[in-house]
């Protein structure tokens, strides 16, 4: 087990000019870490990371799009991995954080926690799939997740985190969006 | 908001009609989950047609997130689905749609309208609650029953993407 924190420093090394989307926890600890203007977070519903990420990636193929997804938001749009794959975006790597519970709503467990993600993705048809659960060897391996012809998933399993503070109206609001758009178009 | 504009019940709506307003409006990507209302005359003709680019789905909420996301790129996209995964979107069309003031485009089939008869006064329910729906959410919506209706479309789309904003255009007939 990785803590999330952890993975989120390695990944960053490794960010340059990719949109990254995040959702709850995993929007709140990778805001901190690194606040850019290519960050996206108004997912707007639970589980729906994955397909802006689609609409991101199919919109932009140029460029790389990150979704940094947690386990009960993928499991609300699970259909979506199927979509995704048969998308094919070559440039979208998928990311779960499986922590195992619902952090952002009071840490309840997943129905079943160790439902397997990567099984899942793997047999929705993605390009390639990989899990991690020891950071060293996610480190040797992310730049390469992350050049890899997608779509490309991984799952990251991690600890249940340290409590955050949820600041959603900071995250969600329309300034980030305007920000997104205009980095994206090259206008900022 | 649009009122029925016809009470006769042998009344063409052409789907090729449809697609080339769709594509007048500059529409790149449809979205879709198939709906047994516009699968003969829209999905099937539009899967064929190489100028657009078709993004099949497993549910109708995802479809709300892709065209967010294509946005940003300033790639248009219409969301071709039943009034059934319209329904069970609301969550999705509630924020990005209508809170975070994304264009989002749905065209919807009405499964059950009685194409004589104006939606809320459908003997459906599903069909009869779509308008008022739309009304409480302050999304516009437009039907389109007929070929004569068919011109609401591609001014409906652009207002969309120039405002930012949702439209529900309701399909009230099975296009040919």
């Amino acid at each position: 087990m990785m803590n999330r924190d952890e993975c989120f420093e390695v990944l960053k090394k490794h960010i340059t000019d990719e949109v990254v989307v995040a959702s709850y926890s995993g929007a709140v600890e990778w805001n901190d870490l690194n606040p850019r203007a290519l960050n996206y977070f108004s997912i707007g519903a639970m589980g729906l990371g994955s397909s802006h990420g689609l609409g991101l990636a199919l919109g932009r193929p140029d460029r790389r799009v990150v979704v940094l997804d947690g386990d009960g938001s993928l499991l609300m749009n699970l259909g979506s991995l199927v979509s995704i794959a048969a998308a094919a975006p070559k440039n979208l790597v998928h990311f779960v954080c499986h922590n195992e519970c619902y952090e952002a709503n009071g840490g309840h467990p997943l129905p079943n926690p160790d439902v397997d993600f990567a099984g899942l993705a793997r047999s929705a048809g993605y390009a390639q799939v990989h899990e991690f659960s020891e950071l060293k060897s996610f480190e040797q391996q992310v730049g390469h997740v992350l050049a890899q012809e997608g779509p490309v998933f991984a799952t990251l399993r991690v600890k249940k985190n340290r409590p955050l503070i949820y600041k959603y109206d900071d995250l969600y609001k329309a300034s980030r969006r305007v920000a997104l758009k205009a980095a994206l178009q090259g206008t900022s | 908001m649009d009122a029925a504009t016809t009470t006769r019940a042998d009344v063409a709506l052409t789907g090729a009609k449809i697609i080339a307003a769709v594509k007048q409006s500059g529409v790149e990507f449809i979205l879709s989950v198939p709906d047994i209302v516009t699968s003969k005359g829209l999905l099937f003709p539009i899967a064929a047609d190489k100028e657009l680019k078709l993004v099949r789905v497993c549910k109708e909420d995802e479809c709300v997130g892709i065209a967010s996301g294509l946005s940003y790129s300033d790639k248009r996209a219409l969301i071709l689905i039943q009034y059934t995964g319209f329904l069970d979107s609301l969550n999705a069309i509630r924020a990005v749609a209508v809170e975070y003031k994304q264009p989002i485009v749905m065209m919807v089939g009405l499964l059950g309208h009685e194409p004589e008869r104006l939606p809320a006064e459908s003997g459906r329910y599903g069909v009869r609650i779509i308008e008022p729906i739309c009304d409480a959410m302050g999304i516009p919506h437009h039907l389109v029953s007929q070929d004569s209706d068919v011109a609401k479309i591609a001014p409906a789309i652009d207002k969309a993407y120039t405002d930012s904003s949702p439209v529900a255009i309701l399909i009230g007939r099975r296009p040919s």
